[in-house]
């Protein structure tokens, strides 16, 4: 199949399809309504489950209730429909079932706006619901990426039964952009050996989330973290560009990495020897590559779309080898290349080392750019 | 007892139940609730198709005393998830099992939307007027004038407000094809409400629609009286408040003989 | 001849709540007050004669503890219990 013109939400959606979503429960919100409206036209005519929901609350539910048979289902939401997801969310971690959650991700916090942000980083990569739990976490950076990752999304989310969130923003739900669908994949004939299924011929099966006796409860954690640390060893991707001999390094996900991407070559233009470091599995963290860059360049320039959520993963991993700086924007504002070549420039002709918080130096420069003072 | 005379068995347990022994406190009606369930999925052959979804409250752990495919939910979502599960695995029986925290309080936009989407599944619903899992708050369906931990002095409609009928509530759902409130007090209401369970299942079995079975059921416990003592406050306070009948009943159901 | 017939309590279950007590028609079933289950209660028993096998004990059990037999009689076969 060759590429052709997508529109973000909807060509996520096609691909969740091909890669056997068979049930899809969902409420809408803008900027990823689009998904649930793709849906809702598609999954009828295939035969598959579409239930657009009262609430978040009970979309996530139905996923929960599905994804117990053992088939590939999944929802679709923005930053306040994601919060509203959590009770269920921890319950699906807790259960061991798999589900594919996609965060079409917004301004916030609170009603915010419908800006693309990528503000909900802690709570889509530290957990966000309650209880020991480690969700897989994919940030891809277009269209064509996130089409990749959804199908992705299914495999890691069956192989580990786990949570996956796909987080994307509202430029790449939202943008056109030439691309190619995956071929539809056959539905398996057979349900996991622990689905609900009806007891015919086997024993009942039980699948619950409760464990009343707490050596119990630290055994299932225990196995979720094993779990994890297997996922870590796995599971971890990255994109990188002009890495190779740079001397500075660029790190951000998604739109925000996109963005720098373009600043990185315009910097590379001028002579910078400058590399972008792009994270696609935000959990697990590709901490042993960043290991290595730490090791490698002299300076390190984080962007994100928020207060400088993932910098904290940074640093933890840098560990003060070399300074690590901060650029973002918030709030539902999307950074211009040119601002962060600027800061690219900056960073490159700067050997002094960062006073103090990376973040109350770019305060400092961010108010002086937008004009005032919060 | 027994004799060289030849005898039949009139009653033993059902096979759609487990042989665990229950949590529930002596003479807790959610044991004949359970146990209505289960001699029914027996009846109509249903137990190995059937996926029961439990609550939260006292039967959260429904699941142990079923012999068949269970799910739990979170507090309040059973009619969700079993939407989930029914929509993917048309084929299968899928009930959920709730009381009236659950059902009624925090899960009300899920009943309500799942009978409003005509959702084919059974409830079968618990009305015990109380909470019982944490130890015997006001519920949605606690009367008025009725003493609980968390009203103390009794249930003061001016600042609580009153007890929800959800049966009547239901049944005005197009969406829904069996509504019906029995009660477990005694012999005769039992064997009538296990009628109504049977109905309720007949109603998913035929694809008729949401069917829901609300049952007037006992807390000795938390009501602080003796089982028997329990039934009686049924009778005399409960079905008054709470009117037993069929709210709805679609016609195909109706003209079955159970 | 009236019916006769008897019952089995399963002291696993019986929580002793005398529901069943209260509900048999001929007053025949007790808890027995010599006898503990391994939960602690004292069990339901069949304390005098006269049971007819009716059931109405079972209908009432709250935790499926009761099996109910009827001797068979040759003019009538007893109806099931619930149906």
């Amino acid at each position: 199949m060759s590429k052709q013109l997508l529109k973000g939400n909807e060509a996520f959606a096609e691909a969740a399809i091909r890669a056997g979503c068979e049930g899809f429960f969902g409420y809408p919100i803008t900027p990823s309504t689009e998904f649930l409206e793709y849906m809702s036209r598609r999954m009828p005519e295939l035969g598959r489950a579409f239930v657009q929901a009262e609430s978040e609350v009970a979309a996530i539910n139905m996923v929960y209730g599905a994804a117990c048979t053992g088939k590939r289902v999944m929802t679709a939401s923005s930053s306040p429909g994601i919060s509203l997801m959590m009770e269920g969310i921890s319950y699906i971690a807790g259960t061991e079932v798999p589900a594919v959650i996609v965060n079409v991700m917004r301004g916030g916090p609170g009603l915010g706006n419908i800006a693309p942000s990528q503000g909900d980083y802690y709570q889509m990569v530290k957990g966000g619901g309650h209880g020991d739990y480690f969700p897989i976490v994919l940030a891809p950076a277009s269209v064509q990426e996130a089409i990749d990752y959804i199908s992705l999304a299914f495999d890691l989310a069956d192989k580990y039964r786990s949570i996956v969130h796909v987080v994307v923003d509202g430029n790449m739900g939202q943008m056109m952009e030439p691309a190619e669908l995956p071929p539809m994949r056959p539905l398996p004939k057979t349900a996991p050996d622990w689905a609900v299924s009806g007891a015919k011929g086997r024993p009942p099966r039980a699948l619950s989330s409760i464990y009343i006796n707490p050596y119990d409860e630290e055994i299932t954690n225990l196995r979720l973290l094993k779990r994890w640390l297997e996922i870590e060893k796995n599971e971890v991707r990255y994109a990188e560009i002009e890495m190779e001999d740079a001397e500075y390094a660029v790190i951000g996900f998604g739109t925000a990495g996109r963005v720098a991407s373009s600043a990185v070559r315009a910097a590379r233009q001028e002579g910078i020897k400058v590399g972008l470091f792009r994270p696609i599995t935000l959990a697990p963290f590709p901490k042993q590559r960043l290991k290595e860059i730490a090791r490698q360049v002299k300076r390190i320039l984080v962007v994100e779309m928020n207060s400088g959520m993932m910098l904290d993963d940074v640093t933890a991993v840098v560990q003060g080898r070399v300074p690590v700086e901060f650029y973002g924007r918030m709030g539902g504002v999307t950074p211009f290349p040119d601002e962060i070549l600027g800061e690219i420039r900056r960073v490159a002709s700067n050997a002094a080392p960062v006073n103090g918080n990376a973040r109350e130096e770019w305060i400092q420069r961010l108010e002086t750019i937008i004009g005032g003072q919060a | 007892m027994t004799t060289s005379q030849p005898a039949t068995l009139v009653y033993q347990r059902p096979t759609s139940f487990s042989e665990a022994t229950t949590h529930y406190c002596p003479g807790c009606t959610h044991g004949i609730a359970h146990r209505l369930v289960a001699e029914v999925l027996d009846e109509m052959g249903l137990r190995e198709k059937a996926i029961g979804v439990a609550p939260v409250g006292c039967a959260v752990f429904a699941y142990n005393y079923f012999n068949l495919d269970f799910v739990e939910a979170a507090h309040g979502r059973a009619p969700a998830m079993a939407t989930g599960i029914k929509r993917v695995l048309p084929e299968n029986t899928v009930f959920t099992y709730q009381g009236d925290g659950d059902l009624a309080s925090i899960g009300m936009a899920e009943i309500m939307h799942a009978a409003a989407r005509g959702e084919n599944i059974t409830v079968i619903f618990a009305n015990n007027a109380i909470y019982g899992m944490t130890g015997g708050q006001m519920a949605p369906t606690t009367l008025p004038g009725m003493k609980t931990t968390s009203s103390p002095y009794g249930r003061d409609v001016e600042l609580a407000g009153y007890p929800i009928r959800v049966s009547e509530m239901l049944a005005t759902m197009e969406g829904a094809g069996y509504v019906v409130r029995a009660s477990l007090h005694d012999p005769a209401h039992i064997r009538k409400a296990k009628k109504a369970i049977r109905r309720a299942f007949e109603t998913q079995e035929r694809g008729l629609g949401f069917a829901m079975v609300e049952l007037l059921s006992s807390c000795p416990t938390n009501w602080k009286v003796t089982p028997n003592e329990a039934l009686e406050f049924i009778a005399k306070q409960m079905v008054p408040a709470f009117p037993l009948g069929d709210f709805k009943v679609h016609p195909e159901i109706a003209k079955l003989r159970v | 001849m009236p019916a006769s017939g008897w019952i089995e309590v399963d002291e696993l279950y019986c929580k002793g709540c005398e529901l069943c007590v209260t509900a048999c028609p001929k007053e025949v079933i007790a808890l027995d007050m010599d006898r503990l289950t391994p939960k602690g209660y004292h069990p339901a028993h069949l304390a005098a004669e006269g049971c007819t096998g009716c059931g109405i004990c079972a209908v009432v059990c709250p935790d499926a503890a009761l099996t109910v037999y009827r001797h068979v009689t040759q003019r009538k076969q007893p109806s099931s219990l619930v149906h």
